[in-house]
């Protein structure tokens, strides 16, 4: 080599090179630090949420009874003996239990001090009584202890969320309230159980009964809607878009179309629901059936887009080989490309229905932020879903709804983690190698 | 030599080429035809003639990728298609069984025949033809499915064996044929794609005879194999061909001469030189063929 031609010839370069090493390890090492401290700052994020919702939400598995002696004086549910089930329903139950309440505090004689003897216990607590008595007319007559809701202020007071050192005016229990459940305790009457009519009761005013059971099958039922219509057309379309549709102008402007609509507000869609299908087709508001149309609009694109990335994933060399042997293009598709392109297919709709669970925007337009207290029996009949619940608990004061929001929230985050674990153990179990 | 060279080229300006290729067709001689002249030099045709193809263009939108070449493909031999990367040697073969209709944009003109049947033909299924037309890629692509599947999709899809014993006769036949028979006769549901690479490419091939073709293509069968495997796949094309008529389309040119019997050199969409293998590697009439066997470029 010439001397004079190459001006790396002059130099010491292995000198200059290793000079500049320090500075590369000092970045390489800086970067590592970046990529550490914003894990930990996202960790630390998720951590505290997760915290924060489960103090706040646990609570809520659990819930207070008040044990009462009840008698089912036949004077009081049927005072003309017939046991006929509508007098039956009809009858003032209230009487029972405050009755039995007197019993155990003779003491308390003024209205008032009866008053706040019987907010004690929850208003549901008649129902809860009729029903037994409806079930069962042979308990008429009898006298039994029941077990009764407690009201949510004495529920939220057994939980440690009310101060004793408050001054009165700022606690909602008062002074003589506080002395009735401290003797009520002493004597084994407060019990604390696993809170199942959280998860079977639907909405209600009295936080105690109020339940997320209207909201889960409400969501279960749009869930179901949106699938069985967004899987297979969003997979028919992906299908034809990518398989079998020529290249021209027009599936240029189709392809452009479904990427921006994946983009849409998902409101928009709420309002397309509202006219379409409501102001429109007359379907009934507030029903499972409208969101999961709506939803199921909303989750096209993105099904499409995630299902044709799938096909587009699978190697032009096996779709080759099936023409090559003679295939036609049908056979080609659905012996070879569309099986492994299904585990992507499947991935991709489960984390489109997960999204669909989580949303609330679009449902609140067409009317499923109404308050229900039934449990919708089949998707015509109105319900609430999942997010809206929550967003409705959220805004309300009392304590206990306080924490069954947090509950909500906490069961809801299960779904989605079981829905992402499906996608993951699909995947993995149908992934194919090639 | 110059002078000849001028006239050609001046004959070309002048668009006479046409006229005087019909006059006066450059057939085999002793001489060296210069590198302008781009008329199909040699023999294209064959006594027994499987494929007849006349007159082929390919245009790739506006690319014209194959210009009007004419060439026979003899029936229980092998013809190799040489020339460098880009010359149009695989675009012509996937014309041989219609595989260039799924690539968009692609137009072919001209006619091509098997068995005097035009396969461009708006009657003739794409499907039959590439059932008579089969064909072994450049990449190892059996099916991710096990390895009788994999050799008995094509008689399954065609509906060629009556039961689940013919099936398992012909896939043990056509193993054999490809030579991998007593490689894997004991794990024949294990999955094709675990196989080494040219027990792949064997099985891909057993899989391209499962449907009992008339025709093999072959698109550089060896290139993703070692040395050894590629000398026995060279071992069953010897084979193969006392039953079916093979193309291949290979960037070896010792391959080339070891494995066909006859030899097109293709040039930037046109076919310079066609030939006996032995002639074209030791006499080759064009200046484009000559450099390219010599290694002058490729």
């Amino acid at each position: 080599m010439n001397n004079n031609t190459n001006p790396l010839a002059r130099k010491d370069t292995t000198a200059i090179v290793r000079a500049g090493l320090q500075r590369r390890y000092a970045a390489e090492k800086r970067f590592k630090w970046y990529g550490l401290t914003a894990i930990s700052i996202a960790l630390l994020a998720v951590v505290l949420l997760f915290a924060d919702i489960l103090i706040k939400g646990l609570p809520t598995f659990w819930q207070t009874d008040i044990r009462l002696e009840i008698d089912f004086a036949p004077q009081i549910i049927d005072p003309d003996g017939r046991r006929n089930p509508d007098d039956l329903s009809l009858a003032d139950y209230s009487a029972l239990w405050k009755k039995s309440l007197r019993q155990l505090f003779p003491e308390v004689e003024s209205r008032e001090e009866l008053r706040s003897l019987y907010a004690l216990i929850s208003s549901g607590s008649s129902l809860q009584l009729r029903d037994r008595v409806m079930a069962n007319p042979a308990l008429i007559g009898v006298t039994q202890n029941v077990d009764l809701l407690a009201d949510d202020t004495v529920d939220t007071f057994f939980k440690g969320g009310v101060d004793r050192e408050l001054p009165e005016a700022q606690r909602p229990l008062k002074d003589d309230q506080i002395a009735w459940l401290d003797k009520l305790k002493a004597e084994g009457k407060m019990e604390t159980r696993f809170n199942t009519g959280f998860f079977t009761n639907g909405d209600s005013r009295e936080a105690e009964q109020a339940g997320i059971g209207g909201a889960l099958v409400g969501s279960i039922f749009t869930l179901l809607i949106t699938l069985s219509l967004s899987f297979p057309i969003g997979v028919a379309a992906a299908i034809y878009l990518e398989e079998f549709a020529p290249y021209n102008r027009w599936t240029d402007i189709i392809e452009v179309n479904i990427n921006n609509l994946a983009a849409v507000p998902s409101i928009v869609f709420g309002l397309l629901g509202l006219a379409v299908f409501i102001n429109f087709m007359h379907l009934p508001r507030s029903a499972p059936l409208v969101g999961g149309l709506v939803l199921a609009l909303m989750n096209l694109p993105i099904m499409i887009i995630a299902s044709r990335a799938a096909l587009k994933s699978v190697p032009p060399s096996i779709r080759e080989a099936a023409l090559g042997m003679g295939a036609s293009k049908l056979q080609m598709v659905a012996h070879h490309v569309l099986p492994l392109a299904m585990p992507g297919m499947l991935t991709g709709s489960i984390l489109a229905m997960a999204h669909a669970l989580g949303e609330s925007a679009p449902l609140l337009m067409i009317g499923m932020i109404a308050f229900i207290v039934d449990i919708p029996t089949s998707p015509f009949k109105p319900a609430t879903v999942l997010p809206v619940q929550i967003y409705l608990w959220s805004t309300l004061p009392e304590r206990a709804f306080v924490q069954r929001t947090s509950a909500a929230i906490i069961l809801l985050l299960l779904f989605l983690a079981v829905m992402n674990a499906t996608a993951i153990i699909l995947r993995k179990r149908l992934e194919r190698r090639w | 030599m110059n002078t000849t060279a001028t006239t050609i080229n001046s004959a070309t300006h002048q668009g006479t080429l046409i006229v005087a290729q019909a006059e006066a067709p450059l057939k085999t001689g002793p001489r060296v035809i210069d590198y302008n002249d781009r008329r199909t030099v040699g023999d294209i045709t064959v006594p027994d003639p499987k494929m007849v193809c006349r007159d082929v263009n390919v245009y790739y939108g506006e690319n014209h990728a194959i210009k009007t070449v004419s060439i026979d493909i003899g029936n229980r031999q092998v013809t190799s298609l040489i020339g460098p990367s880009g010359c149009g040697k695989s675009t012509f073969l996937r014309c041989l069984n219609r595989m260039n209709d799924t690539i968009p944009g692609c137009r072919v003109t001209g006619e091509i025949t098997i068995d005097k049947e035009n396969i461009y033909d708006k009657n003739l299924d794409v499907v039959q033809l590439r059932a008579r037309v089969g064909m072994v890629f450049q990449k190892p692509n059996p099916f991710p499915k096990s390895i009788f599947e994999n050799i008995a999709y094509g008689p399954h899809i065609h509906g060629l064996a009556a039961n689940k014993r013919e099936l398992g006769e012909l896939v043990e036949t056509c193993l054999i044929k490809a030579g991998l028979w007593e490689e894997v006769k004991d794990r024949l549901e294990e999955a094709g794609t675990g196989l080494s690479g040219g027990q792949q490419q064997r099985l891909c091939i057993a899989r391209a005879i499962s449907v009992n073709p008339e025709v093999i293509l072959m698109d550089e069968p060896c290139s993703a194999l070692d040395p050894i495997a590629t000398a026995r796949i060279e071992e069953l094309m010897d084979e193969l061909r006392e039953n079916y008529a093979i193309v291949i389309v290979t960037h070896s040119m010792q391959q080339a001469a070891r494995v066909s019997q006859r030899t097109a050199y293709f040039h930037l969409g046109d076919l310079i030189e066609v030939g006996d293998t032995e002639q074209i590697f030791t006499n080759p009439q064009h200046r484009l063929t000559e450099d390219y066997i010599t290694g002058r470029f490729g």
